[in-house]
């Protein structure tokens, strides 16, 4: 039928699975190497979307192929991935059916809190699908981080109150992801009410803007050239 | 596969039903006038003529099916093979064409969209193996792949009408699971991206190594297009079937290749531009950068504004309509995301407001009714989603032609109703230059922490990652907060001067050779 493919067997030994999908995204046979790979990423806690878009399509090329524990783990690296609207990206290709399960439900819920940047409601769900993310290492870590990104993309100065909450931490553990910021990220905690002083960038300080105005690319301009000359 | 013409059993009744029973088809019959053009059809073809071919293809073809084809299929493959030494790549093409007309014109029954799929595979693989020595004109080359991805699509959406089909056809579609199977479908389209080397190519063409912009995807060296154009139309190609999948990324990676804030081999084909920048602005609509999708929209429909009359009398011309329609719906619900007015040139503007005025008024709100006008814009200008696994037959007979609409529809919907508060922020936003978050959350009924979600809400949906990462801005206004008080920004859009410039530099040195020669001649 046209396929230009050489086996995957033969591949997998000298490829990795992201040339696999390069290559061969369209071959049912590589869809146990991609479930794999999303374990894979799960423990050494690393991501592809364009594997488990890969996958996700094959699941809806042969339903019958799906395995819905590896859909629900690769919502939730996708929601570890906020900013990135690819847990959206993953959802179009879910079948409504599935998305129907309570696990996916639950999964859907939460990212609407992320989305909407409800992170008070986001930890008190999250608690209470615990069994979600357990087994996924790296996940309040990761929601912590982009919950930091969207502060920093509002705030110039936060209250510690809002910043608390965000990340869902207080006392000890609060004052430690606090002093890690200080020494990685460059925040500042403001001495006379604990405020934090968020990293300046172009978005919590319009003023940076370059100036994107005029950027004409070589290539535009080389086409002129035969002119000039 | 190579002798698979089996159409003399098509059988004529068949036809009647649709003709209005006058007088039959007979598929062996060949009127002069088909005899003649399929005789200069094959010699130009044989000869390289690619403006002939071209215009055999737009114009006799179309004029011949409207005066003798109306409501029958053309002659059958094998009643016209004499007449061009049963030449094999020619019947093929000329089956490709006949099934077009077909599907155009009358409605195929399920045994020729099987035919259909089985003679799109015996062409695309005498390509793939290169022995195909032709130049094709573009047009027919993106017609080929253009209809190929929609007979797919018609394909799939008809197999999920389970409910009305008879047992026969049941047992034709078990029978014939290869036929328009998914996998089959991408990988002859990546097939030919592949074997053309298109990649590569146009990667070359951009270091000014290759000739394939310049010379519209023409050889004129005495080799043939085919594959190569084939292979970059298949890129379209593979981004509309992601579209229709619901893979919008995806999608887009295939079309990246092809620089689309140039003129190239795509614009050289109305009907090519138009679905790529249709489909490039449906998928970045649903991945939320808006900017990029009115920016692209905006262009195109000025294009098609500006040059529709010379369309008209293309067989294209109700398709150009269409899509310009579609687009402007479209526009429509990016502009009521991202009130990015700024964006659109005035002409396409004002055909927005007339079309859709009122309507994006309306969606302002996020009402009720706001809502109800989202969902009819979205259903009426999305591409026509499709389920690409084949169905179980044991389970009862469902029809299931609509679910894959649905889901896209419920996530959008779904999008739009978290984006509903915006509108109410961006109002206040452009009435202060700073506002405390108290005064805000009073004005805004809401109480103060509320509002620092609803603020974060606005930055997320407002800043979208691009394709590389980054952070990119679509907001019109734009805010920062400093503990409890909120400075507003107004972003203005960055004139772009550089390439009206360019332009007319361009225009001048034209104008100014123009002048030499005048000069020169009159001494």
């Amino acid at each position: 039928m046209g396929r230009e493919i050489q086996s995957p067997q033969e591949q997998s030994e000298s490829y990795t699975v992201e040339q696999l999908v390069a290559v061969n995204p369209f071959n049912p046979e590589i869809l146990p190497d991609l479930e794999n790979y999303v374990n894979e990423q799960v423990t050494s806690q690393t991501y592809s979307l364009e594997a488990n878009l890969c996958l996700l399509r094959l699941y809806q090329f042969e339903p019958e192929r799906m395995n819905t524990h590896i859909v629900a783990q690769i919502l939730v690296k996708a929601l570890m991935a906020m900013p990135t609207p690819d847990f959206s990206l993953c959802l179009f290709l879910i079948p409504e059916r599935v998305q129907m399960e309570e696990q996916f439900k639950a999964l859907i819920v939460l990212s609407h809190y992320l989305e909407t940047g409800r992170f008070q409601q986001f930890w008190d769900e999250a608690a209470k699908n615990s069994q979600i993310f357990e087994a996924v290492p790296g996940f309040e870590q990761a929601i912590q981080a982009y919950a930091s990104h969207l502060l920093s993309l509002s705030y110039q100065k936060v209250p510690r109150s809002v910043l608390a909450e965000a990340v869902n931490m207080d006392g000890a553990s609060l004052e430690k992801f606090i002093e890690h910021q200080v020494t990685n990220s460059g925040w500042i905690v403001e001495k006379e009410n604990g405020s934090i002083v968020l990293p300046q960038n172009e978005f919590n300080h319009p003023e940076l803007k370059k100036n994107t105005g005029e950027n004409v690319p070589l290539e535009h301009i080389a086409r002129i050239f035969p002119i000039l000359g | 596969m190579a002798a698979n013409y089996e159409y003399d059993d098509a059988p004529a009744a068949n036809y009647e039903g649709e003709s209005g029973g006058e007088g039959g088809y007979d598929p062996n019959f060949v009127p002069d006038s088909v005899k003649s053009f399929v005789v200069h059809m094959y010699r130009h073809i044989r000869e390289k003529n690619v403006y002939e071919i071209h215009q055999m293809c737009e114009t006799s073809f179309q004029t011949l099916s409207e005066r003798l084809f109306k409501e029958t299929p053309w002659p059958c493959v094998e009643a016209i093979a004499p007449y061009v030494d049963n030449d094999h790549v020619f019947c093929l093409l000329y089956r490709e064409m006949w099934f077009r007309h077909l599907y155009a014109r009358l409605s195929p029954t399920l045994k020729q969209r099987i035919d259909s799929y089985d003679n799109y595979c015996s062409l695309f693989q005498v390509v793939l193996h290169g022995v195909v020595n032709m130049q094709l004109p573009n047009q027919w080359l993106w017609d080929m792949v253009d209809e190929f991805v929609y007979q797919f699509q018609s394909f799939c959406q008809f197999r999920a009408k389970l409910k009305n089909k008879t047992e026969q056809e049941i047992a034709l579609l078990k029978q014939h699971d290869k036929a328009w199977n998914v996998y089959g479908v991408l990988n002859f389209l990546q097939a030919l991206v592949e074997k053309s080397t298109i990649v590569q190519i146009l990667e070359q063409d951009k270091d000014g190594l290759e000739q394939f912009t310049a010379t519209d995807g023409y050889d004129y060296s005495g080799g043939s297009n085919v594959l190569k154009v084939l292979g970059y139309f298949s890129m379209v190609g593979l981004l509309r079937v992601h579209c229709l999948l619901g893979d919008y990324h995806t999608g887009l990676k295939w079309l990246q290749p092809i620089d689309i804030t140039q003129q190239g081999v795509y614009t050289s084909v109305i009907g090519c531009h138009i679905a790529t920048i249709y489909h490039y602005g449906f998928a970045n609509l649903m991945l939320r950068r808006y900017v990029d999708a009115v920016r692209e929209f905006n262009k195109i429909l000025l294009y098609i504004y500006k040059t529709k009359q010379y369309h008209q009398k293309s067989p294209q011309y109700e398709q150009i309509l269409k899509k310009n329609e579609q687009m402007y719906a479209l526009l429509a619900v990016c502009l009521s995301l991202c009130p990015q007015t700024k964006l659109v040139d005035e002409s396409v503007n004002s055909q927005l407001r007339e079309k859709y005025g009122e309507k994006m008024m309306r969606m302002q709100r996020y009402d009720d009714e706001a809502f109800v006008i989202f969902d009819e814009l979205f259903s009426y200008a999305c591409p026509k989603f499709i389920t690409p696994s084949a169905p179980s037959f044991e389970e009862p007979l469902v029809n299931y032609n609509q679910d894959a609409y649905r889901l896209q529809l419920k996530m959008f919907l779904y999008e739009v109703k978290q984006q509903q508060l915006l509108a109410g922020v961006r109002t206040f936003l452009k009435v202060y230059s700073s506002i405390s978050l108290a005064k805000l959350a009073k004005y805004m009924e809401v109480d103060e922490s509320t509002l620092r979600t609803i603020l974060l809400t606005y930055k997320h949906k407002t800043h979208s990652v691009d394709s590389d990462g980054r952070i990119i801005s679509n907001a019109d206004i734009d805010f920062y907060v400093n503990n409890d008080k909120i400075y507003v920004v107004e972003t203005k859009p960055a004139k772009r001067h550089g390439d009206f410039f360019l332009r007319q530099i361009a225009k001048f040195d034209a104008v100014h050779i123009v002048y030499h020669a005048f000069k020169l001649r009159n001494g």
